[in-house]
């Protein structure tokens, strides 16, 4: 990846740029290619015999943190420079006064896409309300944002396989839809806060800002920007979580798990979300983790439900949300998640 | 005398672009008083979906991320 970021007076022509991110494309590719040999040789160094629990332990380690943070730059960055062709504005336009049941399924699609923080989920939440875009539907957007998270869906193509990515894609994208439905039939509009069914009544027109269209470099800037800044919150979590599941690697005994996790305890299933909501961490911190009890013999559904309760239902998100929302409309709204990720885990443990 | 407010709940970002346009402001010259807007109705109801927003004598310029540099004096000298 490119590391030019001090600010320049005359701005590069986007052809440079082009050309650096082409550059850096095909460095990235080349590094990647030789990983597996890398990490071998460095552990190889190691006076720590290869096939000890430890030697197990420190290969998986020395492999997968390389590998992740290199799937993960290339990913922000690439996601970056796409989320820049949305924003919240016209996410909104497309959303107002649509009817519920195909604005949900957008809404969830348009959640991935849409350049989102969560400090301003409460200006969203109001902007999206306040305009005419139902009440089910904004639901389905901040259910999905960040449930489906692309560094979670990239990790899970490069530590577990594609089809679980998809399969955690297609279910992550269902429970918003489904999710935000269900609370959109309950017409739970007046358990808003007061202060929120003010402006939602139309007592101010909010103002946009006019667009105007970015040129490309900005365009890679942003994919820059969303680079520094997701790596500088998760490369810790990255390294505690690996470190976590090369411990479990080369460590906990499979049988153990199989017990505990494998697909005849009913009860994996709500355990694992009862574990997985109050946990909170970014989706990067839980992959490796998945990884390795995936590895162990847990079932692929007690593991899905254990991250998907991690990833989506987090304190933090809930505590903001208080601002808008009464706390039986957040119960409701935490209950109807629970209940579509306990379904995508027993769905799962009963099909594989 | 501009007026420029930047909306936003008190995040890092908020903090950087309050500072970045009080430094704008200083090299122009131009008198500018920089208000930070931190309570969440308020926000909502100047139309900032995303912050941190930046409006000037009343009109938004900008919401969502850090602004480019390139464009503040723009918006302090119109």
């Amino acid at each position: 990846m490119t590391m030019l970021s001090s600010p320049h007076p005359q701005p590069r022509p986007a052809w440079q740029w082009t050309a650096a991110v082409v550059v850096g494309a095909v460095l990235w590719w080349l590094l990647y290619r030789q990983l597996p040999a890398l990490s071998q040789a460095l552990v190889g160094l190691l006076p720590v015999a290869p096939d000890s629990h430890l030697g197990a332990a420190l290969a998986f380690f020395f492999y997968d943190v390389p590998k992740v943070m290199m799937l993960l730059a290339l990913i922000v960055f690439a996601m970056g420079v796409v989320r820049s062709f949305f924003s919240p504005e016209q996410t909104r336009a497309l959303l107002a006064g649509r009817r519920e049941g195909v604005a949900n399924v957008m809404a969830a699609g348009l959640g991935v896409l849409t350049p989102f923080c969560s400090c301003s989920a409460v200006p969203l939440f109001i902007g999206f309300v306040s305009a005419g875009v139902p009440l089910g539907v904004t639901f389905s957007f901040l259910i999905a944002a960040p449930m489906v998270n692309e560094v979670a869906l990239i990790l899970l193509i490069g530590l577990v396989g594609w089809q679980v990515a998809a399969v955690y894609l297609g279910f992550g994208l269902g429970i918003a839809i489904v999710a935000g439905w269900v609370i959109g039939r309950l017409h739970l509009e007046g358990w808003l806060q007061d202060w929120v069914r003010d402006i939602h009544s139309g007592a101010a027109t909010p103002g946009t800002v006019e667009g105007t269209a970015l040129s490309w470099p900005e365009r890679y800037r942003r994919g820059l920007d969303a680079l520094c800044e997701i790596f500088a919150k998760v490369w810790l979590w990255i390294l505690l979580g690996i470190g976590m599941g090369a411990a479990i690697h080369g460590y906990v005994p499979q049988s153990l798990l199989e017990r505990i996790m494998g697909a005849d305890a009913w009860w994996s299933v709500p355990a694992a979300v009862v574990l997985g909501v109050p946990m909170y961490t970014n989706a990067a911190g839980v992959i490796p983790i998945v990884e390795a009890l995936l590895g162990k013999g847990a079932a692929l559904g007690t593991v899905l439900a254990f991250m998907m309760s991690v990833i989506a239902l987090s304190l933090p998100e809930m505590i903001i949300l208080r601002q808008v929302l009464t706390t039986r409309l957040i119960a409701v709204f935490i209950g109807v998640v629970t209940a579509g990720i306990l379904g995508v885990g027993f769905l799962f443990n009963a099909l594989f | 005398m501009k007026d420029v407010k930047i909306y936003g709940p008190g995040c890092k970002r908020c903090e950087t672009t309050a500072e970045m346009m009080r430094a704008a402001a200083a090299e122009l010259g131009i008198e500018a008083t920089v208000e930070k807007v931190t309570d969440m109705a308020a926000i909502a109801r100047a139309g900032v979906m995303s912050t941190p927003g930046i409006s000037v004598d009343g009109k938004l310029v900008h919401a969502g991320g850090l602004p480019d540099p390139a464009k503040l004096a723009g918006w302090l000298q119109d």
